[in-house]
This record gives structure tokens, C-alpha cells and sequence, in this order.
């Protein structure tokens, strides 16, 4: 074989090793992937035995600490749903009442249960924009 | 705006100026020590008496045999003469100021 | 002084527009004179905004709360070194941060090459002026760092309590030079593109720029998970966050381009992978930059709101259309000269490098946008976690580790086999008997991965050390001097290779240390009584008494928190003791008089300080979680917030010594979050081992090395015009 040719089929090779590992990538992305819900979505939604990212805010009021586990109820941002969960596992320092949260939780019966160190709270927005023209002076 | 405000401002504005503006009104050109071509040329000269070196090493640390060292430093030294004639091209053409 | 700001930022947009038109002009009808003043445009640039960013940052020191991000983000009783920090704690902030950095990297690179490559750097001046030029236009439109508020507020918010750390003084800093780093070259790129000058002095001044910004994006990297790990409450250095890999995907970038450059150099190939991958890095880092603040991810830096999320879409839109444009537009000029010559040569490896990094990059982008992409294929937003991640990520991780144990014995163009087959005798051995030793021991029993990164970093070592090795003795072959002087002689010379090689060490340390720390760790979760205790890992570890302690009047400055709750712990492992750990929980106030006279003083967001004893082998990692919620303590926050006034704090303290007493007294199980790690420290001392081999390889190697090759050259040539003739 020329080392052109040599050259070619090195390239087609590589070319075609590169797309299966990412078709592979690609197509394990879907599967193993868990959808983002937020507490109206999930309560429409939720089937039994997937596990899903729910979004929010942490309900005023529905936070109740047990031994090991934290109760707490997430509720849209707008605020029509809420859903009620229990949790155990590492909560994070900035965990509060109205503080947004991302926690992944399966449906079990009829209730909801986070998995264990999925919760994550989302550090209190510092980098608010303040949309209307300022006065500079 | 506070008297001193503006004051600051047309004081770092006039800074500002003339910073900027000292090229355009100066009447002497900037240096040009070098072509463009020539600035290019010391470069690849540069990389190539690299590459040279390397090769060295890479024979002196068990890397290459000594055919294969002899072969790659030829290559090289070849390579480097093109460079280093181009560039006394360049130099008989534009003598460096 | 706001007016003065606000003025400063806008004749800051003046000097962009300017310098751009400037620039443009100066290298279109080739008056050089316009293009010097475009240059003098970013200098100018420089000063004006250091003038802005001193302006706030004395803002911010005298506590002038009518500047609405003092307001929004410091308070009286913030400490001073913290005040100083609260700058780049908000948008506005960071956006002047932003700006300024790139203003001094830009400053700084265009005078370096001020006498060389016109054209280019023209163009770079330009494309710099029109990155800090679209930051200022976001700050003056969008969010002002100097709007005001009048009357203004008596006093500020304050610096949230989780960002009382100094570890925050330095992170956004050098994430932000990292990041702005990285436009340099990109800037560079495209203006070698547009001067259709692509060649061997752009790889000398680029170079230089790109592992710049490889080496601070690193170490930005770095003490972010430096202290997420020692700081935040979950023991851990790396999550996989959007946030955490927007500044990974560059990095990685950046590396990859490090490697692919010295091929050009060398035989003028890759020229059109080169310009893609150096754009990619610098619109890699505007992503990044980008990701913080616009909250499209769900993670936890979810700063900004909607608002600046499109003119940022619309600036990468055109960077990466440009780019497309610019490359396929040159592509005649971009063809190789010349093709690969052998397969077994350090070429191939680094070819081979560069696909496993940009595979690497094209994982973590996948994986990081993937709520994004699934919702434009799919219609419902999905993501992926950390086990996702973890599944590519390792395996091409140990291929890339490997490489650099390989790329070290093979010689650049085309090296000898029997040569590189004898050279692998010894790295291979180092990495089998660790194989061996590792199995015997039984150290790395069902976690395969972990093993096989052990002898991978093991054969790194073997290699580089040989080089090492020999080097030195050609170098006391060559010279007659002693080891030591050797070896100094032998780097100075030849600083990119052995410095390339300190960095290769570091690297496979710090892999070390991230198999290890992942593998093996032993964590445990629970509620524990004084005088109880659990085993974690070979450990065991006793909640020996509970701490408190608060301040002694209503006066923060010194602390900031108000109340902090803790517990002394005995770690001890075959009866011997090892260290004592004190976790602790702080409180702070909240300032709000809704939670009541004493329940305001403890309301805040607490933050926990993590106690941790750090080793060569192992790290023993401790938190608390102290529950102040007992029916005992609330009543006596009760009491106090029904019987105290709440104009009168110092006396709210009072009730939260008693609070603190009762808590000593009778103290309720608390929650402990214990962690034991092998081999975290590595990761740090790999960090700095990488970052100490990039300065060696940075360093400009000393001029008379130069003079002597010159010269030595010049004679063989000579000699070989002789042997012509």
C-alpha cells in the first residue's frame, strides 16, 4: 500500500472509532439520563421506580427534621404545587425555607423519597440584575 | 455630577488622549527593526536550532540508533540551511538599520 | 465618587470603540502610526479601568452604602479582608473584574510583542478590544457596579457567611485570569487568521500565552476543589457541577493545544486543528464565564437571572460563526507541509493526546449541556450525574496517563524500535511490580480501575525518571560536573522538555490521589451522644464532649458568626491516638426581625467549619450538624424573643450564652458527617508539583544557549557549503 493510502485508511479508522464512541456516549446519555421536573411536572408525570431531578423551593414551613431523615415539601417557583418528600443523606450548609433546591427522588407508593446526598441547594442568588435603568447620577 | 467628578474625568480624559494620540502626532514613524519576512525567518531559525537539539538529546538518552540519529540531524541541518540562506537573502536585500 | 465611576466606564467604551477603529484602520491601509495608537488604546484602557476598580474597591472599604452592590453585599461588621473580596461577590463586580483582568493580560501581552508581528497583532488588539469593550457595554447597560441608591441604606446586607473564606479572595481572581487568559490566544488566533499569517513567530508568542492561561485556569481549578473540599460540608473536591466543569472543558482545551502547537512547530502540520482548538479554548472560557451567571443550568452556582444570558448567547453565536469562517476561508493557506513520518514517533503520541483530551472535552461538554440538548431533541429537560461522568471519564483518564509515560521515551520524527522497546524496559517493570506489590498487599481488591491508574502513574514515574536519569548523565558525560549541578545545568537548558516532564510527575500523582480518594474512602453519617463513638474505615472515632462558644458582646467584626456549636473528637486507630478533630456549626444574624429579638442572632445561614486532619496516607475529614431545634433550646429562644427588645442586641446575646450553656450542659445527639480518605494530599502536592513544572517550562531559557547553538550551526554549515562545493 502507498502511504497515502496507508494514510487514508489510518484516518478512516480513526474517523470511524471516533463516531461509535460517540454514538455510544450519545445514545447512554438518553438512558441513564434522569428528567428535570419541577413539582407540577412530577406530580403529572411520575411513574413508580424512576428517579427524577426535581427543581423548586423548599416550602415555608414544611421543613421537620427527624432523627435521620429531613422532611421537607418543594413547591414551584410560582407556587401552585408542592411535594412532599423525606431525605436522608448530607444536607447542605445553605439549606433553608424558600432557598431553591435540586434534589433526585423516586416515586415509591404514593409518596416521595430523595436519594440519599442528591440534594443540592443552590447558593443564594448574589448576582441578582437589576432590569430597569438605573439612575447613574 | 460633583464638581469634583467632572474634574476627574476631564483630567483622566485628557491622560487619555494623549496617550493614545502621541503616535498619530509625533511625526517620527515607530521603529520597523525588522521585515515581517525577516521577524519570520528568525523565528523558524529559532525552532529549527531547537528541533536540533532535541534531536541530540533524544540520540545522547538512547532514543535513536546512530543511523537513525545521522539521518534525522541531516534532515535537519538541511532544513536549517534553507532557513539560514533565505535569510541572508533577506539581509543583502533590506541591510537591518 | 459613583459619578466618577460610571464616567470612568463609559469613557472606557469610548477608548474601545476607538482603539478597534484605530487598529483596523492602522493595519488596512497599513499606516502604522494608527495601529501604535490602537495599541495605546489598551494601555489606556488598563489605567482607566484600574482607576474604576479602585474606585469601588475604596467604595466597598469606606462602607458607602449608597453604591447599590455595597449595599447588596457587605455591611459595617463584615470583616475588612472580606470587604475587599465582597467586590467580585456580585455581578456588577465581577463584570469589572473581568474586564480589568483582561485589560492587564491585554496590556502586558501587547507590549511584550509590541515590535513584532504588525499585522497580527493588530487584529488581536481589536478582537481584545471588542471582548473588554462588550463587558463594559454589559456593565453600563445591563448592571451597573456604580449604580446608586438615594437615600441610601444605613447599612448593608453583608457578605454571605459561606463566602467567609480566604480561599474566596483568591478563587474568582484566578478563575478570572484563567479565563481571561485565554482570549489572549484566542485573539491571536484569529488575528493570525485575518492577517493570513499563521506561522512560526505566531507559535512563539503564542505559546508563551496559551500555557499562561493553562497554568492559572489550573490553579484557579485547583483551590476551587481545594475548597469545596476543606470548606463546604460534603467532603468532597469534585462534583461534576455545570460550573465546576465550564472551567474544566478549557483547561483541557488549552492542554491538548499546548501539545498540538509543538507539532506545528516541528513539522508544519495540524495547522487547522491548532487555530480550531485555540478558538475553542477562548470560546470555551466565554462559556464558562457565561454559565455562572445566567442560571441556565440548574446547579449550584446558579447565579443571574435570564437578563444577561442573551447578549452572551449572542456573543458565542459569533465567535463560534466567525471561527467557522475564518478557518474554512484560509484553509488553502492552513494546508500541512508535511505529513506524518512514522507512527512510532513523540508526534503520534501527542496526535494521540490530543484526541483523548478533546475526547475528553467532548464527554464533560456532552454530559454538562445535556439538559439543554435534551430539550431541544426531546422536548423534556433530562441530566446526567456524576456516575455518567465517571464511566468515560476514568477509562480515558488511565489512556491519557498512560500516554504520558509513553510520549517521554520516544523520539521526535521517527524513533528506533529496538531503541523504544529497550527504553520501556524499565518504566514497564516499575509497573508491574507495583501490579504486584498492590495485589499481594491486597490493597486494591474488586476496584480494578483504581489499580490500574496505580501502575499507569507508576509507569510515568519509571519514565520520567529514566529520562531523568540519563539526562543527567549525558549532561556530567558532556560537562564533568557533579549530579546535582548536573541536573540544574540539564533542566535550565532544556526547560520545556524536563519541565514538561515535572509537570507529566504531577500530573500522575495527582490521578493518584483522585483513584485513591475515590475508591477507597471510607464515609459514614450518623447521630452520635458525648461518649459514643463509631468506626470509620480502620478508625475509630469518639464524640468525646460538645464546644461552644460565643461572642462576647454584639460585635462581629471579628468573627462574624454569633454562636458557634461544636464537638471535640478523639480519633484514635488500634487503640493509639491520632488526632483530635473539633467540627463546629457557626451561626450568624439573619437581620431579620421577623425570627425575634434572639432568633434573629442565630437565624442566619449557618455554616459549617470542617475539622480535618490531613496526612501523606490519609486524610480523617469530620462535620457537624448540631441540633438546636431541641424543645429545651427553642423555649429558650422563645423566652427571649417575647421578653427582650430587640433594639437592644447585646442583650439578645446574653440569652444566647444561656442558650450556648444549656447546649454544653445537656447536650442533644448531634449529626456527624465523617469521611476517612486515602491520598487526598497528593492531590494537592500533584497540583503543585504540575504547577512548578509549568513555570520551569514557561521560564525563557537564557540567551546565551541560543547564542551557542547559533553559532555552532552557522559553522556547520559552513563546513557542509565546503562539502557542496
Amino acid at each position: 500500500m502507498s502511504p497515502a493510502r496507508k494514510r487514508r485508511v489510518r484516518l478512516v479508522v480513526a474517523l470511524s472509532a471516533a463516531v461509535i464512541l460517540a454514538s455510544a456516549l450519545i445514545y447512554t446519555s438518553f438512558s441513564a439520563a434522569s428528567p428535570t421536573v419541577t413539582p407540577s411536572q412530577l406530580v403529572h408525570e411520575a411513574v413508580v421506580g424512576r428517579t427524577y431531578q426535581l427543581t423548586g423551593k423548599v416550602q415555608s414551613g414544611s421543613v421537620r427534621h427527624e432523627v435521620q431523615t429531613l422532611y421537607f415539601s418543594v413547591q414551584d417557583r410560582a407556587g401552585e404545587t408542592a411535594v412532599p418528600l423525606s431525605y436522608t443523606g448530607t444536607v447542605p450548609d445553605p439549606f433553608r425555607e424558600g432557598r431553591e433546591v435540586i434534589v433526585t427522588v423516586e416515586k415509591r407508593g404514593d409518596g416521595y423519597v430523595g436519594e440519599r446526598n442528591s440534594l443540592i441547594t443552590k447558593c443564594p442568588s448574589k448576582y441578582t440584575v437589576a432590569p430597569s435603568k438605573t439612575k447613574i447620577y | 455630577m460633583s464638581v469634583l467628578a467632572v474634574i476627574s474625568t476631564l483630567l483622566l480624559l485628557a491622560v487619555v488622549m494623549a496617550v493614545v494620540s502621541r503616535p498619530l502626532l509625533s511625526a517620527r514613524t515607530p521603529d520597523e527593526p525588522r521585515t515581517p519576512e525577516r521577524a519570520e525567518l528568525e523565528a523558524e531559525r529559532e525552532a529549527k536550532y531547537r528541533e536540533i537539539r532535541d534531536a541530540e538529546l533524544d540520540y545522547r538518552t538512547g532514543k535513536l540508533s546512530h543511523e537513525d540519529y545521522e539521518a534525522v540531524n541531516g534532515a535537519l541541518r538541511a532544513e536549517a540551511v534553507v532557513i539560514l540562506d533565505q535569510l541572508q537573502e533577506d539581509q543583502a536585500a533590506s541591510p537591518p538599520k | 465618587m459613583a459619578q466618577f465611576g460610571g464616567a470612568c466606564l463609559i469613557l472606557a467604551l469610548g477608548v474601545c470603540a476607538y482603539g478597534i477603529g484605530a487598529s483596523i484602520y492602522g493595519v488596512r491601509t497599513g499606516r502604522p502610526e494608527f495601529s501604535e495608537s490602537g495599541r495605546r488604546s489598551v494601555y489606556a484602557l488598563a489605567g482607566i479601568l484600574t482607576v474604576a476598580f479602585a474606585v469601588l474597591e475604596l467604595a466597598f472599604l469606606r462602607n458607602d452604602f449608597s453604591f447599590n452592590t455595597v449595599a447588596d453585599t457587605s455591611s459595617a461588621t463584615t470583616p475588612t479582608f472580606y470587604k475587599a473580596a465582597a467586590v467580585w461577590s456580585s455581578q456588577e463586580g465581577s463584570l469589572l473584574l473581568w474586564a480589568w483582568l483582561l485589560s492587564l493580560w491585554s496590556t502586558l501581552v501587547l507590549f511584550l510583542t509590541r515590535k513584532r508581528m504588525r499585522d497580527v497583532s493588530s487584529y488581536a488588539t481589536a478582537i481584545l478590544l471588542g471582548f473588554g469593550g462588550f463587558f463594559i457595554a454589559l456593565m453600563v447597560f445591563y448592571a451597573n457596579p456604580f449604580a446608586t441608591t438615594d437615600p441610601a441604606p444605613a447599612e448593608g446586607v453583608g457578605l454571605d457567611p459561606l463566602l467567609r473564606h480566604p480561599s474566596m479572595m483568591i478563587h474568582p481572581p484566578m478563575l478570572y485570569s484563567g479565563y481571561t487568559l485565554c482570549i489572549v490566544p484566542l485573539a491571536f488566533g484569529m488575528g493570525a487568521l485575518l492577517a493570513r499569517k499563521v506561522d512560526a513567530e505566531w507559535i512563539k508568542a503564542t505559546r508563551r500565552f496559551a500555557m499562561a492561561a493553562w497554568l492559572f485556569l489550573g490553579i484557579g481549578i485547583m483551590l476551587g476543589a481545594r475548597w469545596s473540599y476543606s470548606e463546604l460540608g460534603w467532603g468532597g473536591y469534585w462534583g461534576w457541577d455545570a460550573v465546576e466543569n465550564a472551567s474544566l472543558m478549557p483547561w483541557l482545551c488549552a492542554t491538548a493545544f499546548i501539545h498540538s502547537l509543538m507539532i506545528q512547530e516541528k513539522r508544519g502540520m495540524l495547522k487547522v486543528w491548532n487555530v480550531s482548538l485555540v478558538l475553542a479554548t477562548g470560546t470555551l472560557a466565554i462559556m464558562g464565564t457565561f454559565l455562572v451567571r445566567s442560571g441556565i443550568l440548574s446547579s449550584i452556582h446558579a447565579f443571574g437571572g435570564a437578563t444577561l444570558g442573551v447578549p452572551f448567547v449572542v456573543l458565542i453565536g459569533v465567535l463560534i460563526l466567525s471561527s467557522i469562517y475564518l478557518v474554512s476561508s484560509r484553509r488553502e493557506m492552513l494546508r500541512s507541509e508535511h505529513r506524518l513520518d512514522s507512527l512510532l514517533s513523540r508526534e503520534s503520541i501527542f496526535l494521540a493526546n490530543n484526541l483523548v483530551l478533546v475526547g475528553l472535552c467532548f464527554v464533560i461538554f456532552w454530559g454538562t449541556y445535556f439538559p439543554l440538548i435534551s430539550e431541544a431533541l426531546t422536548g423534556h429537560e433530562a441530566s446526567v450525574g456524576p456516575p455518567w461522568f465517571d464511566r468515560y471519564t476514568v477509562p480515558l483518564a488511565l489512556i491519557l496517563v498512560l500516554l504520558s509515560g509513553i510520549g517521554p521515551v520516544i523520539a521526535w520524527r521517527r524513533a528506533t524500535f529496538a531503541n523504544a522497546r529497550r527504553n520501556f524496559v524499565i518504566p514497564l517493570s516499575v509497573a508491574l511490580s507495583t501490579l504486584v506489590v498492590l495485589l499481594a498487599a491486597g490493597v486494591a481488591d474488586g476496584k480494578p480501575l483504581a489499580l490500574a491508574m496505580f501502575c499507569c502513574a507508576a509507569f510515568v514515574m519509571g519514565s520520567v525518571g529514566q529520562e531523568y536519569w540519563r539526562g543527567v548523565r549525558v549532561r556530567r558525560a558532556m560537562a564533568g560536573e557533579p549530579a546535582p549541578l548536573a541536573l540544574v545545568a540539564l533542566v535550565k537548558r532544556n526547560r520545556r522538555r524536563y519541565g514538561g516532564y515535572v509537570v507529566h510527575i504531577g500530573i500522575a500523582v495527582l490521578f493518584v490521589g483522585v483513584a485513591a480518594s475515590s475508591s477507597f474512602q471510607h464515609a459514614s453519617e450518623l447521630s452520635l451522644s458525648p461518649g459514643q463513638s463509631t468506626k470509620v474505615g480502620a478508625y475509630t472515632v469518639r464524640y468525646v464532649r460538645p464546644t461552644a462558644a460565643v461572642t462576647p458582646k454584639y460585635d462581629p467584626v471579628h468573627t462574624g458568626s454569633t454562636l458557634s456549636l461544636g464537638a471535640v473528637l478523639n480519633v484514635s486507630k488500634h487503640g493509639k491516638h491520632v488526632a483530635t478533630l473539633t467540627p463546629a456549626e457557626d451561626f450568624y444574624d439573619s437581620g431579620e426581625p421577623a425570627q425575634g429579638s434572639v432568633g434573629h442572632l442565630i437565624g442566619g445561614q449557618p455554616v459549617s467549619q470542617v475539622s480535618m486532619d490531613g496526612g501523606i496516607t490519609r486524610d480523617v475529614w469530620s462535620a457537624i450538624a448540631p441540633n438546636i431545634d431541641t424543645p429545651r433550646l427553642k423555649r429558650i429562644v422563645e423566652i427571649g424573643n417575647k421578653t427582650l427588645p430587640i433594639v437592644r442586641p447585646d442583650e439578645g446575646m446574653i440569652a444566647v450564652a444561656v442558650l450556648a450553656r444549656e447546649y454544653l450542659k445537656s447536650p442533644p445527639p448531634a449529626e456527624f458527617h465523617l469521611i476517612v480518605s486515602p491520598l487526598v494530599m497528593w492531590i494537592w502536592v500533584g497540583g503543585m508539583i504540575v504547577a512548578g513544572g509549568a513555570l520551569i517550562a514557561l521560564w525563557p531559557a537564557p540567551s546565551a544557549v541560543r547564542a551557542r547553538v547559533g553559532v555552532r550551526a552557522r559553522s556547520r554549515r559552513a563546513a557542509r557549503g565546503l562539502a557542496r562545493a
